[in-house]
């Protein structure tokens, strides 16, 4: 076991908690960095849209796993912050400011959804945000004056500053760019009074407003950046298809971040990493296991519907915690062998809880 | 330092309390008594701005907050704790005294994403009061715990602590002693003195045991059906004839 030494508060507030901690972390980010050396144009590619589920990801996990507040239509986020960038990026801006317009106007949207949010709890905001990612997903259908409708729009090549982008170990770098600043800003936030506030909201609002905290005020903000955030994804997912249609934004999109976060780990920022894996790696494997199912379930397409569903169901029955929380128990396991004791994540039975206002 | 004038409130057809007036002067005790259902956790929620009143008016440091959003409450110095323990479970003790420190920030939004040295300056700031907090009240060995895994004694404590952590003027007890043991009371009265006495917080708290009241409160105030029975020393108020009226009936 590992004991850490500290000797003043700042240890505390540090984002590397010892010496080992941040040398592995550097390990990875250059493993990352010299991947597209060794990998295939395949891994290159699968890996960037991991990146990008990963910045989706963090903006549901702000919104899901930090604030308590579900949503249903983060796709639709996805799909404004895709067809924005895309939009203002065939007009001539430039990739550096087309990409961060989107996401704001993005946030700006996400702001009028958590103003709303306010009167709405668990399902009801569940079903208000899913009706917004129909009326999202309606209005770019029938906008094809704006948006090519169904028909499609073609999203430009990406360049900056005169050097293409489009070669996918160009575009890797990118995203990895971004997903690393938003997980840096992401971390500021959970570490300062704004995350303490929306972790407040979470487990009591009524204590949350007790403590000073503003109620209208961080739902909006959580919303705000959480919708920017998938909008800040869905621009650069709108370079990784190349080629954007409304069938591209469906409600399935929704499902699986929420997958994402639910099987990453709820309330943790690994989670967002873990899960991101999980929803890039799981399509190709069924991909592989085609090739061994008999022909009648290989060709039915409700595999990954029924696949992703079952394994949704699993993690919620044995693993609330999701990867994350199992990945914790693992390392509790061996920093403890051979002591590690069944029991020390069993949770006390909680008191009593009622819905008045005491 | 509050005054409540002719506060009634009323859910549906029932009038959980009706013309109560009183006044909380600074740096006292001050307690609320009385039978269940009379009242006594809905003057807290008036105060506390959960619940609305139909007729009167309170006012702290001579300022109207009859009207003001709950979470203002906490920002012109009036912090609570609960009947049933409301903490942010998932936490451990120490995020939640820090976040009992809302409403000492200072950073926005933009520092606070880059983490500039300000917002590192502030958070060392809230811990070091959240340390003294803990120290207080002898919270040194659950700093690190959740919530979720604490006894129902100790998180009673921790609500007090976080409560503390706003640095209060006047501090709203709600039944602090319910569900500890012999022993934990009394360390709470103790706790409760010197939080009074060194911090200079003016209490006001609702409370069944006697003992409790007896040894810390200043003045009662006993309620019965929403109504203002007595208001007195506690002495006074345990053998005054409409008190007794109120608990026994007649």
């Amino acid at each position: 076991m590992r004991f850490v030494l500290k000797t003043n508060y700042g240890r505390d507030i540090d984002i590397f908690k010892h010496r080992a901690h941040a040398s592995w972390y550097f390990v990875l980010i250059a493993a990352l960095l010299l991947a597209p050396l060794v990998l295939d144009v395949f891994y290159e590619k699968q890996l960037t849209e991991l990146f990008i589920w990963a910045i989706a990801g963090a903006g549901l996990m702000l919104l899901t796993g930090y604030s308590g507040l579900v949503s249903l239509g983060h796709v639709a986020f996805m799909a404004l912050g895709a067809y924005i960038h895309a939009i203002l990026y065939s007009r001539g801006w430039p990739l550096f400011l087309s990409i961060p317009t989107s996401a704001l106007i993005t946030g700006g949207i996400g702001v009028l959804i958590g103003v709303a949010s306010l009167r709405m709890t668990g399902i009801y905001l569940a079903i208000a945000t899913l009706a917004f990612a129909m009326i999202v997903e309606k209005v770019i259908a029938h906008w094809p004056a704006l948006t090519g409708g169904h028909s499609g729009f073609r999203v430009d090549d990406p360049a900056m500053f005169g050097y293409s982008l489009d070669s996918s170990t160009a575009y890797y770098y990118t995203c990895l760019t971004a997903l690393v600043l938003v997980f840096f800003g992401v971390i500021n936030l959970l570490r300062s009074p704004t995350g303490r506030s929306f972790i407040a909201v979470r487990d009591s609002e009524i204590s949350a407003q007790a403590m000073g905290v503003n109620l209208l005020q961080t739902k909006t903000l959580a919303f705000a950046l959480s919708a920017g955030l998938t909008g800040l994804a869905g621009a650069l997912y709108a370079h990784r298809i190349g080629f954007l249609f409304p069938d591209a934004f469906t409600i399935m999109t929704s499902i699986m971040l929420l997958m994402l976060v639910v099987v990453g780990g709820l309330g943790s920022l690994h989670g967002v990493i873990f899960g991101a894996f999980f929803i890039t790696i799981v399509p190709q494997i069924i991909a592989i296991a085609r090739d061994w199912l008999p022909t009648g379930i290989a060709q039915s397409g409700g595999l990954e519907p029924l696949v992703f569903g079952g394994v949704l169901i699993l993690f919620l029955v044995f693993e609330p915690l999701g990867i994350y929380g199992r990945w914790v128990k693992i390392r509790l396991f061996f920093s403890q062998f051979p002591l590690y004791r069944k029991k020390t994540f069993l949770r006390q039975k909680s008191y009593l809880k009622t819905e008045r206002v005491h | 330092m509050l005054e409540v004038t002719d506060v009634s409130v009323s859910f549906g057809g029932v009038h959980a309390v009706q013309d109560l007036s009183f006044q909380v002067n600074e740096g006292e005790i001050f307690s609320i008594m009385g039978p269940n259902g009379a009242g006594k956790t809905t003057v807290f929620n008036v105060i506390s701005r959960f619940n609305d009143v139909d007729t009167g008016k309170i006012s702290f440091e001579d300022e109207d907050i009859t009207k003001v959003a709950p979470h203002v409450i906490a920002r012109r110095g009036i912090a609570r704790t609960f009947q049933n323990v409301e903490l942010f479970d998932h936490e451990t003790v120490l995020q939640n005294l820090l976040i009992g420190q809302h409403t000492r920030r200072q950073t926005m939004l933009l520092s606070e994403v880059f983490f500039l040295p300000k917002v590192r300056k502030q958070e060392l700031e809230f811990r070091s009061k959240a340390e003294d907090i803990i120290d207080l009240l002898h919270l040194q060995s659950y700093r690190e715990k959740t919530v979720d895994s604490l006894p129902f004694g100790i998180r009673k404590i921790v609500e007090v602590g976080r409560a503390l952590c706003l640095d209060p003027k006047l501090l709203l007890l709600d039944e602090p002693s319910s569900g500890l043991n012999p022993e934990e009371s009394e360390d709470l009265s103790f706790w409760i003195d010197d939080i009074n006495e060194e911090l200079g917080v003016t209490i006001m708290m609702v409370e069944h045991d006697m003992n409790l009241i007896g040894q810390v409160s200043n003045r009662v105030l006993v309620m019965a059906d929403g109504r203002h029975v007595v208001t007195g020393t506690p002495s006074e108020v345990q053998s005054h004839p409409d008190v007794i009226d109120a608990y026994l009936g007649t």
